[in-house]
């Protein structure tokens, strides 16, 4: 029996929502959208937690510029504070070296993140997913079925492809998917939005390809002064946050 | 420390099962402690014995006559690629301390620090002794 399991529910029962941050495909923003949403919804005063879940491609402590903080020890693990935010990622334990895991190694590195970590008093937990709709996906699905999805796709068929087997995966399993963000929007067209109707599933807005986003890697501050930053608060009145 | 994290864990997990099981009173809890997890035997103990007394009140009797034993796990590994077996063991004690600490807090951190010594490759399963289990739970109905 494993004992981690039960303690799950306990660690994330201050949590007041849990935002998760998916895409079916790599390399379309997901990190960017969750660590800007973390940061932003810190600086509007709420208690917010961000959980990078892509480990074998953490990327969100390379955007927070959190490269020298590091968890207390207290009856677990307490995430520090990286600009506000309680930031937890596997980079803590894997530093800058590669993490070849494989599937039944990466439920239990998930497992013993959240049984270790306690997060305490929390208005929302933003998690940044791995792409695809993998081991972490399904876990999440399993210990964390109220996760409301933020699902983000870009204008490339190929990712709204990808995209279109996770929404059909989320609404199969019943899960709440608060709506799809269209991002690097580089020309007039409303194929995606079009198309992510056809679901059912709430189009909630586009992010503009910025060319200047990479300057602000890095720099907290400066990424919310991004237009992209712009662009993705315009998005959250519709998240209903 | 994060061994309270894990006694916590299994204090939670034995008063669930009881309550699942319909158990009036745990008799004895047996627990396999793995090696690769390098849990501090004396920590654990001690944070057991206080989320017992935390978890005690209110559950009247379930945990008052409880014992629990405590095996310990030797760690071994296999390499998917040439199928050589070894100890964790002989590793351990070539790791740094910040090695160590991290696949105490996280077990799989193993396949960063750890390669099969025969063929070097990161792609080995823990056959073994991974971190802490629930062997069996006995009590009375």
């Amino acid at each position: 029996m494993d004992p981690r399991l039960s303690i799950i529910e306990k660690r994330l029962a201050n949590i007041g929502r849990i935002i998760t941050v998916a895409s079916g495909k790599g390399g379309v923003g997901k990190s960017l959208i969750a660590s800007t949403l973390a940061l932003s919804l810190s600086e509007k005063g709420y208690k917010v937690g961000l959980l990078d879940l892509d480990f074998q491609g953490p990327s969100a402590h390379v955007i927070l510029g959190a490269r020298r903080a590091y968890p207390k020890e207290d009856k677990g693990v307490v995430p520090p504070e990286v600009h506000g935010v309680r930031f937890m990622s596997i980079v803590y334990y894997v530093g800058d070296e590669p993490s070849p895991l494989r599937g039944e190694d990466i439920s239990n590195a998930l497992i013993e993140l959240l049984a270790i970590t306690q997060w305490k008093r929390l208005d929302f937990l933003v998690i940044d997913m791995p792409p695809g709709i993998g081991d972490q996906t399904l876990d999440l699905i399993r210990f964390m079925s109220r996760s409301e999805f933020l699902v983000v796709t870009t204008p490339s068929k190929v990712a709204l492809e990808t995209v279109r087997k996770l929404l059909k995966l989320l609404k199969e399993l019943r899960i709440p998917i608060r709506g799809v963000i269209e991002n690097m929007k580089s020309i007039q067209s409303s194929w995606v939005k079009e198309q992510i109707d056809a679901l059912g599933v709430p189009f909630l807005g586009e992010i503009a390809f910025d060319k200047n986003l990479e300057d602000s890697i890095g720099n907290a501050d400066k990424l919310l002064e991004t237009n992209f930053a712009n662009d993705l608060e315009e998005i959250l009145p519709k998240l209903q946050l | 420390m994060h061994e309270w994290a894990l006694a916590e864990a299994v204090i939670s997990t034995v008063v669930e099962t009881s309550k699942k099981e319909k158990i009036r009173e745990v008799t004895e809890v047996k627990i396999e402690m793995g090696e690769l997890q390098q849990i501090d035997e004396e920590i654990f103990n001690f944070a057991l014995k206080v989320s017992i007394e935390e978890a005690a009140r209110g559950q009247g009797d379930l945990l008052k006559k409880m014992k629990i034993k405590i095996e310990k796990e030797s760690a071994l590994l296999k390499c998917r690629i040439c199928g050589h077996e070894w100890p964790f063991s002989d590793q351990a004690k070539e790791l740094s301390e910040e090695e160590s600490e991290s696949i105490h807090f996280i077990p799989e951190a193993a396949y960063i620090y750890v390669r099969c010594p025969e063929c070097k490759s990161p792609d080995f399963d823990i056959i073994k002794g991974r971190g802490v289990w629930i062997d069996s739970i006995k009590g009375t109905r």
